[in-house]
Formats: structure tokens, sequence, C-alpha cells
């Protein structure tokens, strides 16, 4: 066994911090490692945190991970936050709320860029949730960076969601709408202490209600009822019940065998994912600035289409060009092609 | 490693002052120069400082101070870094530090001092230029 695999499995937390910078490099070793790590993974409780910015997430993180450690939990937390489209650059300041966790050696706390992930987290975040499960910590609590309506790829990494609402951020149709709202396991409503707080909760509450499978349940198959939690932070409301709530959430997703469903849907999902990275980085090998530039000037002036070029460049890393004619997999590699 | 990676730095502000601005300052230039830039707000012991070092695996430490507590807080930071046994991190110094001072903190190993006035290309480039750039292939 590598030397950095087996001090990060005792627990050493210099040896997982550098894995995880090692994993979040794409270094060549990172791959070996985490295929060594794969077998000492799948203890870990997988909770994601998501919400706008702003609404509260790195606050309630904090206050949630205070409160497992009264119950004898050793903790991971990774937040992300998103790096410039401009420079790379970025400012990781989620450590700021959670300043009373520090020098706890219970508690590791990562900080991670979105390095150009659209989704919420960045590419390497299920990676690194899975180095952290193999040292031991349970749970572990990913933090995306402030989302909007549609990014809701925490679902294929985390095993609870929570999704953060923070009051007086909208109305009855902003809750209607498709998106991260429906991927909420449990959904917390945060500062608690405003007034316009029980009107979140209600518009809500009434989304849910709208609900077919929850208004007419299938009594064969066991339904976990989406709960509508109120949280504030100045005097820790909530907290202890939210807790115990995605407790009991991890002990519903064993006994109706949908935590090896999930599980399985996010393993298909990570493979082709794994995949498309591939083909990313094949072609940003492939194809150089000076190239890109010239295409994309073509296609400005009308000299030629946008899918005769994708077409084309296709090929040239070994896909068969038809691929191109499927927009979706075109636009899971366009932003690739930006950066 | 062959790509180039984003520099990490953990942007500090040790002791009880609470003039975060100066920091602030460094923390968006840095990002500007495409760095990722960890911030820990204001008010941090040594011990926080190290540890947040440590989990994030940062490049360089630069620790803003205007309180004048520099001398009694930096030989601080620094054995907790020798007990960790980290000494694959830039340290760098900014805010008040008073002239005569600036020998004894360069011998605690902190190897740039920055005081008002300087430009914060000044400060990118001595990261750029100082920072391990093949720690990730060594043992830690």
């Amino acid at each position: 066994m590598e030397k950095i695999v087996e001090r990060l499995l005792n627990g050493d937390r210099r040896a997982l911090a550098r894995m995880v910078t090692l994993i979040e490099n794409e270094a060549p070793a990172a791959r070996r490692y985490l295929a060594e790590l794969h077998q000492h993974t799948g203890r870990a409780h997988i909770l994601g945190v998501t919400g706008a910015p702003g609404a509260g997430k790195s606050t309630l993180v904090t206050h949630l991970t205070r409160e497992m450690r009264k119950r004898e939990r050793k903790i991971g937390v990774v937040a992300v936050d998103p790096s410039s489209p401009f420079t790379g650059g970025a400012i990781l300041g989620d450590r700021i709320r959670m300043m009373e966790l520090a020098g706890d050696p219970q508690i590791f706390i990562r900080s991670m860029a979105s390095r150009g992930n659209l989704g919420g987290l960045s590419a390497s975040t299920h990676d690194v949730v899975r180095a952290m499960d193999a040292a031991g910590y349970d749970p572990i609590i990913i933090e995306t960076v402030g989302t909007g309506q549609a990014e809701v790829e925490v679902m294929q990494t985390a095993q609870t969601v929570l999704v953060v609402c923070a009051p007086g951020m909208g109305d009855g149709i902003q809750a209607l709408k498709a998106g991260i709202l429906e991927i909420a396991d449990i959904l917390v409503v945060s500062k608690a202490d405003r007034p316009e707080a029980d009107q979140a909760v209600a518009e809500l509450v009434m989304m849910l209600g709208l609900d077919p499978t929850r208004r007419k349940p299938d009594k064969t198959h066991p339904s976990w009822k989406i709960p509508v939690l109120k949280t504030s932070a100045p005097n820790g409301q909530g907290i202890n019940e939210l807790a115990d709530t995605i407790f009991q959430h991890r002990l519903f997703l064993e006994t109706s065998g949908m935590l090896a469903s999930r599980a399985s849907r996010q393993t298909r999902s990570e493979i082709q994912a794994l995949i498309l990275h591939a083909v990313s980085r094949t072609l940003k090998h492939t194809v150089n600035e000076e190239e890109w530039q010239n295409l994309i000037d073509e296609v400005v002036t009308k000299e030629r289409d946008p899918y005769s070029i994708a077409a084309e460049l296709a090929q040239r890393i070994g896909l068969p060009s038809q691929v191109t004619q499927n927009k979706q997999a075109l636009r899971v590699i366009l932003p690739w092609i930006r950066t | 490693m062959s790509e180039t990676r984003p520099i990490r730095v953990l942007v500090a502000k040790p002791g009880l002052d609470g003039h975060d601005r100066g920091a602030k300052v460094i923390a968006r230039a840095l990002r500007d120069a495409g760095m990722e830039v960890i911030y820990t707000g204001i008010r941090q012991t040594a011990e926080m400082i190290v540890e947040a070092a440590i989990q994030e695996d940062v490049d360089a430490i630069l620790l803003s101070i205007l309180s004048g507590a520099h001398m009694a807080i930096f030989p601080r930071v620094m054995e907790l870094l020798k007990e960790n046994s980290v000494d694959d991190v830039l340290i760098a110094a900014g805010g008040i530090l008073p002239d005569e001072d600036i020998p004894a903190i360069q011998a605690m190993g902190i190897q740039g001092c920055f005081g008002p006035g300087t430009s914060t290309e000044e400060i990118i480039k001595f990261v750029r230029a100082n920072i391990q750039t093949n720690r990730l292939e060594a043992e830690v």
C-alpha cells in the first residue's frame, strides 16, 4: 500500500490534506491512490447543503457540525466557493463563518474552488468526499457554492440533500418552479427570527402539498415526507431537530433500499462524468488557443457554422462525428471549451 | 506537477485588532492574480491559523497584523508549524511592522515583510517567486 494512503487511513490529517490537493489538481498518482481508497469508502453519511448566496449555508453547517460533535461524530466539511471565470482565482471564505469549529481535531474542513464547474460543486468534490470517507469522517457535509435555480449536481454526490431557503426571497411561484427545490430531502428555512419566515414555510409546504406522490402516496413503497424546518442561528433554534431529521433520513434510506438505488444512480453519473471529463481534457490538449481563435472567427464571420466545426473536432479526438448531433452531450462539453 | 495549478494562499489576521481592510485588499489582489485565497476572518489565534493552513494545504500564509502584537504571536505561529513539521509553506507578514523588528521577524523564518505603501503587484510577485512549486511531489 502507498505510504500516503496508509497514513490517511490511520487518520493522519496532513496526509488527508495532501491527498485532497493531489485529487484537486489531478495529479497522476491521485487516481492510483483513489483506487486504493475505494474499498475503504461507503461508511460515511454524505450530506449536501445548498441554497442561494447568503441564504445561510455556512452558518447552518457550523451549527449542524457543532450539534453533531455533541453526538460523538468525527465530521468532515467540504465547502465550495466559486472561481472567477476570468482569472481562475477565488476567495474561499466559508471558514470565516466556521471559526468556532477551529481547533477541534475531530473536525476537518476543506475549502475548494469550483474551478470552472457549473453545477455547484467542483469536478473533484466527489473524490475529495471519498478520501474523507476513507479517513473515517462521518458525516461529511458538502456546502455548495451559492446556487441559483438549476445547480443540482450535489444530488449526484450527497445521500441527504438540505436546501436552505432564506425568507423573503420570492413568492409562491418561485416555490413551484422545477429545479433546486425538487432535490431537497429536507427543506430548511433559515433566519427564522425574521418576520417573513412563516410565510416562506407556508409557501414551501403548499408547494410540497401539490406533489401528486405526496397527495396519493403509493402504499406499496415506503416514502419520505419532505419536512420543512425552521432554523435560527443566533439562538440555535431548530438545529437539534434538524440533526435528528438528518439521521432519520439516513435510516429511511437504509431501510427503504433507497441508499443502494441512489448509490447506483450516482455511480452511473460518476462514470459518465469521468468519460466526459476525459473527452474535454483530450480536446484541450488537441486544439490550441490559436486554432480556437481561428475557428471562433470563422463562426463569427459566418464562414462556417458551429455544428460542422464540432463534428470535425469530435472526429479528430476519436469520436464519431455524429455525436455532435446530440446537443445534450455538447452542452456538457461546451463550458470546458470556453475555459 | 507539469501542469500549472492555482496557488493556494491563506490570508490570516492573528491577534485582536479588528481592521481587515488591508487583508481584504490583498486577498482580492491575489484572487485577481488567479490564486485561490482562503480568508479566515479577524481575531485568529496561532493555533487556528496553523490548523487552517494544514487542512487547506496552502502554498503560502500571509499574516496581516496592525495591533503591535507581532513579536508575541509570530513566534507562536512558527513554533506550531515546526511542531507539525510543516516546512514547505512560504510565510510572509504585512501591516504595521516597525523597522527595528524586521530582522527578528525574518530570523524566525518569515520570508517577507510588507509595510504600508507596498504595491499589490510586489506581493503577487513575491508569492509567485518564493512558493515551493514542487511541494506536491514531496512527501508530507
